[in-house]
């Protein structure tokens, strides 16, 4: 086995990077992938929060780089999902206390165990986003159809094309399709056109992800809401299926099929 | 301490340690410049280093290395010098300075002197995207797009195939006679010389276009060269 390694990035705080790493490990690992994640946000650390995993937390990644448990140790295994670890960022510490040699030293020798290792990267674009992606096979950029969002995007897919880590592949967090409709919000589309980079999923606006993020049971891990079955769709795209990008479409019930049909036959 | 291997020299300049490179594979030099730095902890210790590495050429990836391994060691590099135009914009888009001080302004006339018969233009085939930043004396092409975020400064004439939607100044040291055009002109600011036009974003269209100085104000026109 020889593990792929995803960054999970964004620039921007708050556009869903820890919800995109937590659902994406989740929805791999439920197809029978073998998957860790990395919290690499020393300090603010909330991917065991997301995954509901906050309270069996022992060792972390920092105790790792510094030599006071073993690999192992610090790997936490999910109640749900037998083939889902993860390692939590230290709390008490700064991006500082780990370095991105160290990074790619703890990936290589997660990589012969695992199919997947998941990086969730702290927001910004200093120290703790260079040890994030230092060890990445393919880079995600994670935005919102907010134009403060797109600018930072844009701006750390500048850094990762420095870094020679690209091209990354986008996506599209917390769209409203109705607000995209109705000329509200910027189209996947008008994003599209100004990042210029490969689209691997769209994320519907959806409440199921808030109350599934506070109970600490990711969406993806049932997909019946739209959220869910977004990821899902992502984690089969990394797996190479071919998926259709029909996440803002309407559920597709047979009347509004026809509708389709006929709007577009007209 | 011996501060002359032959694979490097150090010096004390204003600004900071300047490192010039001298012969030999780069593992090789790298290797023993970070060893020397180890073996100095006390004196490199929260050094500024600059790194003169005159006809080499670097990757980004090495430089970012580099970069990572010095500051590890408590020594950040700040800027590149070389004589190879591909690593001095790879140095810049790591962020790192590729001048030790800012050039006079006399060294840009100057410059520009000596480019008649065919003027200096720097050549960008790419897109700029946000953070990113071009400073030129002379003309600045660029095949691809400004994005918003990004900044052109250029002596001469600024032109783009492509959308320019970022900052731009053309004629940075007065030269009214400096003009902008792209593909799409929809910058965020567009200067020429001391004047700054503002109110060019044009939503929806998008036709080639060419922005001059006219009876003391910058105004667009369709591109029809």
């Amino acid at each position: 086995m020889a593990a792929t390694v995803i960054t999970i990035t964004s620039g921007k705080g708050g556009v869903g990077k820890t919800t995109t790493t937590a659902n994406l490990a989740v929805a791999l690992a439920a197809g029978g992938q073998k998957v860790v994640c990395i919290d690499a946000d020393i300090g603010l650390r909330n991917l065991d929060v997301v995954l509901g995993l906050e309270n069996r937390i022992v060792y972390d990644i920092v105790d790792i780089v510094e030599g006071r448990c073993r690999l192992r140790q610090a790997m936490i295994r999910d109640k749900r999902l037998a083939e889902l670890y993860l390692i939590p960022a230290a709390q008490t510490r700064d991006k500082s206390s780990v370095s991105p040699s160290d990074m790619v030293r703890v990936c290589d020798d997660l990589r012969e165990e695992f199919d997947w290792i998941m990086i969730d990267s702290p927001a910004g674009i200093e120290r703790g986003f260079r040890n994030a992606i230092a060890p990445a096979d393919i880079v995600l950029v994670v935005t919102n159809p907010e134009v403060s969002a797109v600018r930072d995007a844009d701006r750390i897919i500048g850094l990762i094309e420095a870094e020679e880590k690209g091209p990354a592949q986008l996506i599209l967090n917390r769209v409203n399709p109705e607000m995209v409709r109705r000329g509200d919000m910027l189209a996947p589309e008008d994003v599209l056109e100004l990042l210029a980079i490969n689209l691997i999923g769209i994320i519907p606006e959806d409440e199921a992800v808030m109350v599934a993020t506070n109970r600490g049971q990711p969406v993806a891990l049932d997909g019946k809401s739209r959220a869910g079955k977004a990821f899902q769709n992502i984690a089969r795209r990394l797996k190479g299926e071919e998926v259709a990008m029909d996440e803002l479409e309407e559920k597709p019930d047979l009347l509004h099929r026809l509708s389709r049909v006929f709007r577009s036959g007209g | 301490m011996d501060n002359n291997s032959p694979l490097f020299q150090i010096k004390g300049v204003k600004e900071g340690l300047l490192i010039s490179l001298g012969e030999g594979d780069w593992p090789m030099v790298q290797g023993a410049l970070l060893a020397h730095i180890e073996s100095n902890t006390s004196f490199f210790q929260g050094a500024r280093i600059a790194l003169d590495v005159s006809n080499r050429v670097f990757h980004a990836a090495e430089l970012g290395l580099l970069r990572d391994e010095l500051s590890e060691r408590g020594v950040s590099l700040w800027a590149i010098i070389s004589n190879s135009p591909t690593t001095e914009e790879t140095a810049r888009l790591l962020g790192l300075a590729t001048r030790l001080s800012v050039p006079k302004p006399d060294r840009i006339v100057k410059s520009m002197d000596t480019a008649l018969g065919g003027e200096e233009a720097i050549f960008v085939n790419r897109t700029l995207r946000s953070g990113f930043r071009i400073e030129y004396a002379g003309h600045v092409v660029v095949i691809g797009d400004v994005n918003p975020g990004a900044e052109i400064v250029a002596g001469g004439s600024v032109m783009v195939w492509g959308r320019l939607r970022g900052v731009v100044h053309a004629g940075a040291e007065g030269d009214e006679s400096a003009v902008v055009c792209a593909l799409s002109l929809e910058p965020t600011q567009l200067r020429i010389a001391t004047l700054i036009a503002v109110d060019t974003k044009q939503k929806g269209k998008h036709h080639p276009e060419i922005a001059l100085i006219k009876n003391g104000r910058v105004v667009a026109e369709q591109w029809n060269y």
